[in-house]
């Protein structure tokens, strides 16, 4: 009823819209147009620039089918998964084992900080050398001094091995630092409360904070999920793929097909069933986790 | 159960170069009701801290009765703390809120609920009980985080600091009173951690004043209102604050400037002549006909008018003098007036510390 009113005594103006114009065109530029390109490709089969056919969704069609395609998502999948029950839980013991005050705090921020701050690539490098059984301190210490066969060039499970240390080494410390952020925000008041009611350290976890990590774990296990299934460089650079296609996760396999063969109508169907699937897993992820907090 | 006795109790949080608690000894006697008042950073939380363990004082002992539990740790000293914002477990309803201390004191399932029960029914939270705690009101939350303290049947004293800041104005009230009753049903000794001085007076027996870690005067309410110690009380109670204004001592007369206010009385004997500082409470000033003693005669500068009583601002040399008189007072601004002081309300700081009383100078009549 009053918007009724006010509507009728307000000057009509819609110029304010024009301020959202930045914004459309700058999305424009680096999303839309782009996905569109994708999408164009993705229905046609193209042989060469001025030669191309519409195929409708023959391309989704096969990919969906696709054995090695099939195979690469479980993988991948398996991979997020294992990604988040060790990085998570690792994180947040990281996270609570750092101090809370002192001269320690800057030290120990930094140290864990560390490994994000080294590129893809780099820790791909670090990772290929140091699990060599010949010149790796890490490969040479699993087969001369624990006396176990460790080669990830040749043997899948330790290949599978290696990329997953890899990633658990390179990305845990992201989750410790936001289960950090959220522990700090923690008042002093929770902790003094926790010690008149003889709470033990785990009660104090339980129930003081796990409760309040709730926020920040949502968002470090959509970070975790979206960025290990969509994991390409570090395997890239350690294995390739290989041994066989043990590491051959979908990002690997989408990039052998679209630059490799340079199939474009089927991986921009890959690319787009792709995007989809991490879309619609961590919008569902999301609503769930948040919904259920209340 | 046993007073709470401190012994040269004294804080530094940085190895001594100051202290947030000045060395004090002092007894809380139990099922007594305290208020510990003072401004924002006097040492209020780092005391209430150190009384429940949570600190340890850098040095100093304390005693709960005959039991010594300077190195006793928080859980072992049966007390309760509750916190300027309602501090629950989120996840816990309000049942088991309340159950957490007992249950982590291992009492019997029976004894838990009897006495979670009991403490739901003294607090009136009997029909919250299966309800989640985080859904409750700001106000029903600390009452909760109160019931959590009161739930250990033994507990030596319940700490209260500022419970009531993050509660509205109007549930205040309510509060207030609740907390009154539930000290006369169960006897426990308060302490009451404010900086609000009628929130500190309305609810204690006695009060405790703090500044800059220490104690500048304790006592029951009306104590600090009429027999100020110490200059701070006299400002910190009261509203407006006590008139205070430089004098001379010369030859056993009080002077401000060239006038005779009174004759000095000093509180152990005599007083060597010196500065002083004249303190009377804005209630104590009356308006004279005639110049009076002890008083003084001052232009005044302004009337504010309050409804049921006038504030007189006069000022003479500089100094300035507030009379607190029934509504309705018949001087105007620039007059000059006659200001008259209640004699034994008219007191004489010495190094912020009262050190006596202004009387009528001889010969001439006291009002």
């Amino acid at each position: 009823m009053s918007a009724s009113t006010t509507s009728d005594t307000k000057p009509r103006n819609n110029r304010a819209w024009f301020l959202v114009l930045p914004v459309v065109v700058s999305v424009a530029f680096t999303a839309v147009i782009p996905l569109m390109t994708v999408v164009n490709y993705s229905v046609q089969d193209i042989f060469s620039p001025s030669d191309r056919l519409f195929v409708g969704l023959e391309w989704y069609r096969q990919i969906s089918r696709d054995g090695e395609v099939r195979s690469a998502f479980v993988r991948t999948l398996l991979f997020s998964l294992q990604v988040l029950l060790l990085e998570i839980p690792l994180g947040v013991a990281v996270a609570v084992m750092m101090p809370r005050r002192g001269r320690a705090v800057p030290v120990a921020l930094v140290v864990v900080a560390l490994p994000l701050l080294i590129p893809w690539n780099v820790v791909g490098t670090i990772w290929q050398i140091f699990a060599r059984g010949d010149i790796g301190l890490g490969g040479w210490a699993i087969n001369s001094v624990l006396g176990i066969n460790f080669n990830y060039a040749l043997d899948a499970t330790d290949a599978w091995a290696t990329v997953l240390l890899m990633d658990v080494w390179h990305w845990t410390p992201l989750v410790a630092l936001l289960a950090y952020a959220g522990l700090r925000s923690i008042p002093d008041a929770y902790f003094q409360a926790a010690r008149i009611d003889a709470a033990s350290a785990w009660s104090v976890f339980r129930y003081i904070q796990l409760p309040r990590l709730r926020g920040v774990l949502t968002i470090a296990i959509l970070l975790r999920f979206m960025d290990s299934f969509m994991i390409y460089t570090e395997p890239f650079v350690v294995t390739g793929g290989g041994p066989g296609n043990a590491t051959s996760f979908l990002s690997i396999l989408l990039s052998k097909v679209a630059v490799g063969q340079f199939d474009l109508g089927p991986a921009g169907a890959f690319s787009l069933m792709f995007f989809l699937f991490v879309q619609v897993v961590s919008y569902v992820f999301f609503t769930v986790l948040t919904r259920t907090g209340r | 159960m046993a007073d709470i006795r401190l012994e040269g109790v004294a804080h530094s949080y940085d190895d001594g170069k100051t202290w947030a608690v000045q060395p004090m000894t002092m007894t809380w006697e139990h099922a007594k009701a305290y208020a510990l008042l003072g401004p924002s950073g006097c040492g209020k939380t780092t005391l209430l801290n150190i009384i429940s363990g949570l600190l340890k004082p850098t040095t100093g002992r304390i005693w709960f009765g005959d039991r010594e539990v300077t190195g006793i740790s928080t859980a072992g000293r049966n007390i309760a703390q509750v916190f300027q914002f309602p501090v629950l477990y989120e996840g816990m309803s309000v049942y088991d809120n309340l159950a957490f201390p007992l249950r982590n004191r291992k009492f019997p399932r029976a004894d838990t609920d009897a006495r979670v029960r009991a403490v739901a029914e003294l607090l009136g939270l009997t029909d919250q009980l299966h309800r989640p705690s985080r859904r409750l009101d700001a106000g029903r939350q600390q009452i909760v985080s109160l019931g959590r303290g009161l739930v250990r049947s033994d507990v030596a004293a319940v700490l209260l600091d500022e419970p009531l800041t993050v509660i509205d104005t109007g549930l205040k009230w309510t509060m207030r009173s609740k907390l009154k009753e539930i000290h006369r049903d169960t006897g426990h000794t308060l302490i009451y951690v404010t900086h609000d001085q009628t929130e500190a007076l309305t609810f204690a027996d006695r009060v405790v004043v703090l500044n800059a870690g220490a104690v500048v005067q304790s006592g029951e309410p009306t104590d600090l209102f009429l027999a100020p110690e110490h200059e701070f009380v006299g400002h910190f109670i009261g509203s407006p604050g006590m008139n205070m204004l430089a004098a001379e001592l010369v030859d056993g007369v009080v002077r401000v400037g060239a006038a005779a206010v009174g004759r000095a009385l000093g509180t152990g004997g005599g007083l060597p002549p010196g500065p002083v500082r004249i303190g009377v409470r804005p209630e104590f000033v009356r308006l004279a006909a005639a110049p009076t003693s002890p008083g003084l005669t001052a232009r005044v500068a302004e009337v504010e008018r309050m409804g049921a009583y006038d504030l007189v601002h006069a000022g003479t040399d500089g100094h300035h003098l507030v009379a607190k008189v029934a509504g309705g007072a018949r001087c105007a601004p620039g007059t000059v007036q006659h200001f008259g002081f209640v004699a034994e309300r008219a007191f004489l700081f010495r190094d912020a510390v009262r050190c006596g009383r202004i009387a009528a100078l001889e010969g001439r009549d006291g009002s």
